[in-house]
């Protein structure tokens, strides 16, 4: 149940949410700059935590329906509270998170512990006050979406006109007002009629972030497709179609399932997107439909270890992937790895590096080794080779701080925060 | 005399090394069994009779434990939701199965 299953920044980077398999939420808060010690604004500390979804069992289908959070998504702060949206396999809830620093004292009728006064020791009238209390942080759900989606909702995006967000499953899009529970808009539906012709299923979705007409979602089968949803009510037909051509003459067994994509995240601008499949991280241009700009390989020497990855079922992970901050003259793409590695690749200079998040190999405040994996031959000093890779620790999802280089990386248990090194 | 110099890619070896193992895995390259798979997750079998019938009479008492090894799930036991084994649907029976 301490299983982290999401990790997300708001769009400050004060606030850090992490959902687990049991179906908590736990909000970290990035500790204020201190005059004297300008180097810990990489410290976060708990801000709050609460249960957002409960285990569930559908009577009807006999489907037990799982607590664990997907997906959280932070909303644009509007006023002093916080607002985000976190879901599990069928229902979608609107979290709020405020703060309560102050407590009326001084009842009229009532002592300070509650009970209520005599009335006839009641000579005089007194006004309640408002006094400083210690910070109480409350979570409370504000909506909550449900019944809109037969199969497992994998993505949840708000748009950029944050009023709407949409909602993806296997097989349906549905699109969502932030207000309104008892209704969403189905904007995508690839469910064949014949179940036996099913062929590919919808693995990510995402809004664009300036147009707030425009969305994309990715395949099991490497297609991203692109839908303008002023087109039609039922965006079945895509307005742009991303697929790199496969010389056939490589296709195997393992092709479509390592093609498949498991996350993609546009750019802060929009220009660009970023796609991850099982080996390789690929950016595409949103103006260049056949094939992406930039590949990078994550662990391209997993590729003749298919067959027991396989087995073991890891071919089937879902790795995240990130951008890094939106800083305009740095582009850093971040994703995770086995063994406790992570990777990030520098779009400019094409630079690569691979990390370790463990608690064993790193002392707290020391810079991070880089690592490398010896794919085969003889193995260098400090290289590890590909067969005494741990295939239990993997780090499927990663965050970057919206404005810092601070990054937040899950292992199975733990969160581990990173901040680059002070010059 | 020509030698014809056939360097198989390690995807290749990797598939060949599958097939080997499971001959008869299905001839559709990660197509609908792995997608059924994925759309019936959660799947597990459930007498909502056996179910509220216990509710009813244990409203006092304790529910039952399910025993370490899980096998009781029925006749002696009453089953609840949470004591059903999980009913994953095999990779391994479908490879076998083709």
């Amino acid at each position: 149940a301490d299983i982290i299953s999401t990790v997300e920044f708001n769009h400050s980077g004060e606030l850090l949410a992490t959902g687990d398999k049991g179906g908590r939420v736990v909000i970290f808060q990035q500790e204020q700059e201190n005059k004297t010690q300008s180097h810990s604004r990489g410290e976060y500390n708990v801000y709050s935590t609460f249960q957002s979804h409960e285990p569930e069992f559908d009577y009807l289908k006999s489907l037990e329906i799982e607590e664990k959070i997907n997906k959280i998504r932070w909303l644009p702060q509007k006023n002093a509270a916080q607002f985000l949206l976190s879901t599990n396999d069928k229902t979608i809830k609107l979290w709020k998170i405020s703060e309560r620093d102050k407590r009326p004292e001084g009842y009229n009728l009532k002592e300070e512990d509650g009970r209520y006064r005599d009335p006839t020791t009641v000579t005089t009238l007194r006004v309640p006050v408002f006094r400083p209390m210690d910070l109480m942080v409350e979570a409370s759900p504000r909506r909550i979406f449900a019944n809109a989606h037969t199969y497992h909702i994998n993505s949840i995006s708000i748009n950029s006109d944050y009023e709407t967000y949409l909602s993806a499953d296997d097989l349906r899009i549905n699109l969502w007002h932030l207000e309104i529970t008892d209704r969403s808009f189905n904007i995508v539906d690839i469910k064949p009629a014949n179940m036996e012709e099913l062929t590919e299923v919808i693995t990510a979705a995402e809004f664009h972030p300036n147009s707030c007409n425009t969305f994309v979602y990715s395949s099991s089968k490497g297609t991203i497709r692109l839908c303008d949803m002023r087109a039609s009510a039922l965006c079945d037909r895509h307005s742009k179609l991303f697929e790199e051509p496969e010389d056939p003459s490589n296709r195997s067994f393992f092709s479509e399932i390592i093609s498949s994509i498991s996350d993609v995240k546009f750019s802060h601008s929009g220009r660009y997107m970023m796609t991850r499949d099982y080996l390789s991280v690929k950016i595409w241009d949103l103006n260049m439909e056949n094939r992406p700009v930039e590949t990078y390989q994550v662990h391209e020497y997993l590729r003749s270890k298919l067959c027991s990855l396989y087995e073991n079922d890891c071919i089937f992970d879902k790795f995240e992937c990130c951008w890094n901050g939106s800083d305009r003259q740095v582009y850093i793409v971040m994703t995770g790895s086995y063994n406790n590695f992570f990777r990030m690749f520098d779009r400019n200079t094409k630079r690569d590096i691979t990390l370790e998040a463990s608690r064993e190999n790193n002392k707290p405040r020391t810079v991070l080794k880089p690592r490398k994996v010896c794919a085969s031959g003889k193995r260098k000093k400090d290289e590890i080779s590909v067969d005494s890779l741990d295939f239990n620790k993997k780090i499927l999802h990663t965050a970057w701080h919206p404005k810092e280089n601070i990054i937040a990386v899950a292992t199975t248990n733990n969160l581990y925060i990173f901040q680059d090194k002070m010059n | 005399q020509e030698m014809e110099d056939k360097v198989i890619s390690p995807e290749k070896a990797e598939e060949a090394k599958l097939k080997a193992r499971y001959p008869h895995l299905g001839q559709k390259p990660g197509g609908s069994d792995f997608l059924r798979k994925r759309l019936q997750k959660g799947q597990k079998y459930f007498d909502s009779g056996d179910y509220n019938m216990a509710k009813a009479k244990m409203k006092n008492k304790q529910l039952p434990t399910a025993t370490p090894d899980k096998t009781e799930v029925t006749g002696d036991h009453i089953p609840t939701p949470q004591d059903l084994p999980q009913r994953k649907p095999s990779l391994v029976a479908s490879k076998l199965a083709g």
